[in-house]
């Protein structure tokens, strides 16, 4: 039996990350994934035959540009082909495009609101400054303010530093930032509605709250942060799928001397002493290692492989008490032709990008209003992508994938999930986006509805949560995912974490696996 | 095939651009404001450029952003928002002038000319309709924007008088008058420095204000030119191009990108006498501290020139066309600066570029050094500071 110095917990992307920093440093590494291919949620299957789906999670925008480099994604595969444009068709047959290019987008805006055309780039501006004000914080073990260690104040002191560094006004942008909703952040700088919506949708992404509920804005800012590394064009498809970045990084990790072993699912944390020793497999295998890093999620994590009894009690409430509440399905079509849209009839750029159907904030925030009683909206929100426009291999010539992002579909919905449901919520998203696209319906040769219960029970993540956890401020940076205990480490010595239920979260970021190995290498 | 989305749909043309378009043997184009315009007609804009100083030029202006500021308050408005007195400005009167934000820092520069008692119009670089809704708060003025509704010409060099039927036209003054039996408002402006005029005029006789222009300019060889012509006209002028020489307030990332008026020469604009006007405490304060930097022109030697290439075997290289990088200025081992546009002088021979300087350097004839590339190796070539505008035709003002 070999001896290895960490076990990695599930082969998602953080923990494959992890695992690849760890072999880089010259750890002996064992990556266990329960199912039968890496990537977690991060994954491409061919669900029917000769089309190929990013099953769950489906496009790229966070991957960290030090990840790439560091553990050198292109020449291991990973090939990000850039999102365009978002559409976001109106009810009335209307549209509104957001361009790449400058001029055309300010003429498309400016066709709604000059106001709106004006304030756009002031807007991204702003955004841009914010974005890089927060984005120390996301390469960085947040520093916990209660502790009274010198560690801990010489980082509150960085910290501060950089907070009185950005002056007055960013400093107060920031906190309205932290603070508003989405909708009402937005209200301040336009007045076109489908702008409005379609910008604060990416504050709702994933989490169980609506564009009016206070603290979204931040999410805002937390997605926008992929657009921010302008060369590094981290925002787009990864050709192949998203299957294709977790095997670019799996190989990274494997080319430093990583071992990855699929369809090994660890049944519990091996603990004796108050310390971790290895891990159990379903079927009783027993695997050693110096150190245990769980990619799992906290629940998941402490609750189910470590257990109750090996930890304290306010620790365990803790864990009990965060949130999870998944809030999004994925509808995965397979196409025999492309959509046509009636506001933008044929086969232009606006297929190549995002599609937004979120044409005012009342239709999101009537949307969210079901969700919150425990209802599937029955006029969801949806962010869709047709990766096979610019990724040939994606589906067979002429025919297309289609991705549909879906919420709210609430993980705790009346009457708790069933197949009829399921199918019940496949036909709703066909039927709203037949209503802008007509040709869809006919045109399915396939379809893959999957409800939060789903994503539970096939990738594991708790509660069908995307971001391993709510991304809301109470879950965030030194609070995420529990007080005191959000730098990777825990209760249980030589046990760490690695999922996005830390600190900075989720999205394809790989930033938790990062700062993980880091922590453990004691180069943080 | 199914219909692909059509290319031409995504710029916008002018009024003027079926005339335009048949005129551009270069095929060479550059956005502007998000339309297309053209870089030069000819292969080369050498001959464009002669004309605007020997004859006359025509060029399609039309992209600029133009605002109708209207009602009791329209002086009031406009008076708050730029650095000169606007409610001074007589009937048929136009200023050149920088706005600014709170902190004193430009976000744009153009004209405001009154057309009657309570109607203005004012001319823009960048997208102004937000910022003059936001500080009309409370003022009875309506704001209208019209930048695609109003075509613009200009019409520059010395024939241009004689062509628009020798008009009685102080210099910034404007009229209205006819051009081919449309109406038109002719203001006696422009962005070369020499005798000119810009016509301004509704869209839908854009054409026949054109073919009647060419007809009465063709016996003075009036020659329509583009922006490459315009670029060395305008840096002869010593006239500053936002983007290029400057970085608007709104657009800077960075709070050393922001550029005040003082530091770009345009302190003759900034009128402390008036009461109130966005960054005038700002304005107030470095008026009496004095500016950090300052917008200069500067001489490149010659000889210097001429040795730095002799060193390599080669002759004296210019530019073909004016160039806008930031270039490094020397003054010893200390950078004292950047020019951010230059370029040969075919009038003047002389090769002229302008300058930010920090102001210990700024005095005229301080001797520094610029940074050339002769080679593919940096170099650098002795230059000068020299008055602005570096060219400055009596009949300019005549």
């Amino acid at each position: 039996m070999r001896n290895y110095d960490v076990i990695v917990i599930g082969g998602g992307h953080n923990g494959l990350v992890c695992a690849a920093y760890l072999a880089r440093a010259g750890r002996k590494v064992l990556v266990l994934e329960r199912r039968e291919r890496v990537g977690g949620a991060a994954v491409t299957e061919e669900v029917f035959p000769g089309f190929r789906f990013s099953v769950f999670s489906y496009v790229v925008s966070l991957l960290r540009p030090e990840i790439i480099r560091d553990l050198e994604l292109p020449r291991h595969g990973l090939h990000i082909l850039p999102l365009e444009s978002t559409l976001t068709p109106l009810e009335n047959n209307g549209y509104l495009a957001q361009w790449n290019d400058h001029d055309q987008n300010r003429r498309e805006l400016a066709r709604h609101s000059l106001r709106d055309a004006e304030a756009y780039d002031e807007f991204g501006l702003m955004l841009h400054q914010m974005a890089r004000a927060v984005k120390p914080l996301l390469a960085m073990a947040p520093p916990d303010p209660t502790s009274l260690s010198l560690r801990e104040l010489f980082g509150m002191k960085r910290l501060a530093e950089h907070f009185q560094g950005l002056g007055a006004k960013r400093f107060n942008t920031l906190t309205k930032l932290l603070t508003m909703s989405s909708a009402d952040f937005l209200d301040e700088w336009f007045e076109t509605e489908a702008l409005k919506a379609t910008k604060s949708a990416s504050g709702i992404i994933g989490t169980l709250l609506g564009p009016r509920s206070p603290g979204t804005a931040y999410v805002l800012l937390h997605h926008y942060m992929g657009e921010l590394d302008g060369v590094f064009r981290a925002w787009g498809f990864a050709k192949g799928g998203n299957g294709a970045v977790s095997a670019a990084i799996a190989s990274a990790a494997q080319a430093a001397g990583a071992e990855i072993r699929c369809s090994a699912a660890v049944e519990s944390v091996l603990i004796s002493h108050g310390r971790a020793k290895g891990v159990v497999l379903e079927g009783g295998e027993e695997i050693r290692a110096k150190l245990v890093v769980s990619g799992a999620d906290p629940r998941r994590t402490f609750l189910q492989l470590v257990g109750e009894k090996h930890l304290p009690e306010a620790f365990v409430e803790s864990i009990r008490r965060f949130r999870f509440r998944g809030a999004s399905a994925k509808v995965n079509l397979a196409l025999g032709e492309a959509p046509d849209f009636t506001c933008l009839p044929g086969r232009g750029a606006h297929l190549r990008g995002a599609i937004s159907i979120s044409p005012s904030v009342a239709y999101l925030e009537r949307a969210y209003d079901e969700a919150k009683y425990g209802e599937v909206s029955r006029r969801p929100y949806m962010d869709i992508v047709i990766p096979s426009m610019l990724d040939p291999s994606m589906a067979p010539p002429g025919k297309h994938v289609m991705s549909i992002f879906v919420q709210y579909a609430p993980y705790h919905v009346n009457g708790g999930w069933t197949d009829a449901r399921r199918e019940a919520l496949g036909d709703t998203v066909v039927d709203t986006l037949s209503q802008y696209a007509p040709n869809l319906k006919p045109a399915i040769l396939h379809r893959q509805v999957i409800t939060p219960a789903d994503i539970e029970r096939i990738v594991g993540l708790t509660e069908g949560n995307i971001f391993q956890g709510e991304l809301s401020l109470q879950q965030m940076f030194f609070l995420r995912p529990v007080p005191a205990w959000a730098k990777y480490r825990t209760p249980l010595a030589g046990l760490y974490q690695c999922g996005a239920g830390t600190h900075p979260g989720g999205g394809v970021m790989g930033a938790s696996g990062r700062n993980a190995a880091l922590q453990i290498l004691g180069t943080a | 095939m199914r219909r692909l989305a059509s290319a031409s749909s995504l710029l916008k043309t002018t009024p003027f651009h079926e005339r335009t378009a048949a005129l551009c043997a270069s095929h060479a184009w550059r956005r502007w404001a998000g339309y297309i315009v053209a870089s030069s007609y000819e292969l080369s804009h050498e001959r464009e450029y002669h004309a605007i100083r020997g004859s006359a030029a025509l060029f399609d202006v039309s992209p600029l952003y133009k605002y109708l500021v209207r009602g009791k308050d329209a002086a009031r408005l406009l008076d708050h928002v730029v650095t000169r007195n606007i409610q001074e400005l007589k009937i048929g009167q136009v200023a050149y002038t920088p706005w600014c934000d709170a902190a004193g820092k430009v976000l744009d520069d153009g004209t405001v000319a009154r057309l009657d008692e309570t109607t203005f119009r004012m001319t823009a670089a960048e997208p102004n309709l937000r910022w003059l809704h936001d500080n009309a708060v409370g003022l009875d003025v309506a704001i209208e924007d019209v930048s695609e509704s109003i075509a613009a010409l200009s019409l520059q060099g010395p024939a241009s008088r004689a062509i628009l039927g020798d008009p009685q036209l102080k210099y910034f003054r404007l009229t209205q008058g006819s051009i081919g039996g449309i109406p038109v408002t002719i203001s006696r402006t422009g962005y070369t420095g020499d005798l000119g005029f810009e016509i301004w005029l509704v869209k839908d006789r854009a054409l026949p204000v054109w073919d009647a222009l060419i007809e009465a300019g063709t016996p003075h060889s009036i020659v329509p030119a583009g922006m490459l012509a315009l670029d060395v006209a305008r840096i002869e002028a010593g006239l500053m191009l936002i983007d290029v020489d400057y970085v608007p307030a709104r657009k800077a990332l960075i709070e050393s990108q922001t550029s005040s008026p003082y530091e770009l020469d345009l302190g003759w604009t900034v009128n402390l006498k008036k009461e109130r006007f966005v960054g005038r405490e700002a304005l107030a304060a470095e008026a009496s501290r004095g500016p950090q930097w300052q917008f200069v022109g500067i001489e490149i030697e010659w000889q210097s020139l001429e040795r730095l290439y002799a060193e390599v075997g080669l002759a004296t290289r210019l530019p073909a066309t004016a160039w806008r990088t930031s270039v490094p200025i020397y003054a010893g081992n200390e950078q004292a600066g950047y020019a951010t546009s230059g370029g040969w002088s075919p009038l003047l021979k002389k090769y002229i570029a302008l300058a930010h300087l920090r102001s210990s350097w700024t005095a005229p004839g301080t001797k520094l050094e610029i940074e050339i590339t002769v080679e593919h190796r940096r170099r650098r070539a002795a230059a000068r500071v020299v008055k602005k505008p570096f060219f400055d035709p009596e009949r300019k003002r005549a």
